[in-house]
């Protein structure tokens, strides 16, 4: 009898199971399978899907249980309560972006700052449901850009980060679905075939190298709370530029990437335990979430579009690539140029794409900031 | 639960939230114009 009970108190913790622990695990799953099958941003939905799986599991060791510091929560301590692993990862991404091409066309900036109207419009929006706090951090989803959006939602002290970083890098990864309807909705077919000669300009290595610095001057004046974020990118970009430390360069763009990536996939899945992350409010922030991204590709369009207004014939600009101006890099850039070479074989965008692609970084990062500067 | 008079501290937070980012981007763009300018050879 002793021995009956023995053996079935291996299996008590089936009592602790719950339907909403089954929908999390259904959710992880769905993420690795759209990570492996669909290749969609692999190397964050994996970590997260698997996690979401690991912390959901009765009494899961991954995660703190009672007076039990589990693995996962104390990375999140170590690195997300104190906003240091999307910074750090910040610091790879900067090292990978050669901002050259956008330097020789400073003016495609402008394109990046409209493309970040979602991210107002969507706390316009996300404020009737939610208190100022979450609905801000559920605003910067449009930013299109994964640390961006768990920096601000940490900061912001959000409830809702679980739910945030999966509609944020889901939104990321589905760029090449969302866009297009919403550019062919707002221009006509001449608009599309409209075609942009490349002309390469020249940029002084000094430029390239004072760039990052100017930039975290600017943005840090402006918008103080955003100078951790774009100090960082800035910082990983002198790396790069600089020219004399392409060992460090090199280890940021890859070894510190990827390790920051591996661990901070699994923490954000700490926070999608079935209690946080299984309720109606995860639905809302989804559609949030996208309304955040159909606003950024609109602003970006309707920005190239008012422009056109006020330049002549010959010079206007194909609209499309101010759609390219959310963060989503280099994918927004990339399908840009696809929809151009569809509309006619010979338009090719990429290079102006591809630079308002980058500059939408910059502007995600900035628009992060002065989320964060508002609601001081 | 609606908020419904969220709209007005949201409202300008927008508007105030756009035009700052277009002059934060609007400074960068000049001054990389002026670094362009200053540091090209002739």
């Amino acid at each position: 009898m002793n021995f009956l009970n023995t053996f079935a108190s291996l299996f008590s913790n089936f009592g602790n199971l719950t339907w909403q622990m089954v929908v999390m695990w259904c959710i992880g799953a769905l993420l690795v399978y759209l990570a492996i099958a669909k290749k969609m941003e692999p190397s964050l939905l994996l970590p997260m899907g698997f996690g979401a799986i690991l912390v959901n599991l009765p009494l899961s060791g991954a995660i703190t249980q009672g007076d039990t510091v589990g693995p996962i929560s104390a990375l999140f301590e170590a690195g997300m309560s104190n906003e240091l692993f999307p910074l750090l990862l910040f610091i790879g991404i900067g090292a990978m972006i050669d901002f050259g091409p956008l330097l020789e066309k400073p003016w495609l900036m402008l394109f990046g700052a409209a493309a970040q109207f979602g991210i107002f419009f969507t706390l316009f929006l996300a404020g009737f449901f939610f208190d100022l706090r979450d609905a801000a951090s559920i605003a910067v989803i449009g930013a299109a850009d994964g640390p961006t959006a768990i920096f601000v939602a940490n900061t912001l002290n959000s409830q809702y980060l679980g739910a945030i970083m999966v509609a944020a890098y889901s939104y990321m990864a589905l760029v090449p679905i969302v866009q297009p309807p919403v550019v062919k909705l707002l221009t006509t077919r001449k608009e599309r075939l409209i075609r942009m000669p490349y002309e390469k300009g020249n940029v002084s290595q000094l430029t390239k190298i004072l760039f990052p610095v100017v930039v975290t001057i600017i943005a840090g004046m402006v918008a103080p709370a955003s100078v951790a974020l774009v100090g960082f990118l800035m910082f990983g970009n002198l790396l790069r530029e600089c020219g004399v430390l392409n060992a460090l360069s090199e280890t940021a763009q890859n070894v510190l990437a990827n390790l920051i990536t591996l661990v901070l996939g699994l923490t954000v899945a700490g926070q999608m335990t079935a209690d946080k992350f299984v309720r109606p409010d995860t639905l809302l922030i989804l559609a949030l979430g996208l309304v955040a991204f159909v606003f950024d590709t609109a602003g970006g369009v309707l920005f190239a579009k008012l422009l056109n207004l006020f330049l002549p014939e010959g010079k206007k600009l194909n609209p499309m690539i101010g759609a390219a101006g959310i963060s989503a890099f280099p994918m927004s850039g990339r399908v840009v140029n696809k929809m151009g070479l569809e509309e006619d074989s010979q338009n090719f965008l990429l290079m102006y794409s591809i630079s308002v692609n980058v500059s939408g970084q910059i502007a995600s990062v900035i628009a992060g900031g002065l989320i964060l500067t508002l609601m001081a | 639960m609606l908020h419904l008079s969220s709209w007005m501290t949201t409202l300008p937070m927008m508007f105030i939230g756009m035009v700052g980012i277009i002059l934060v981007i609007g400074i960068i763009v000049l001054a990389v114009m002026l670094l362009n300018r200053l540091t090209s050879r002739k």
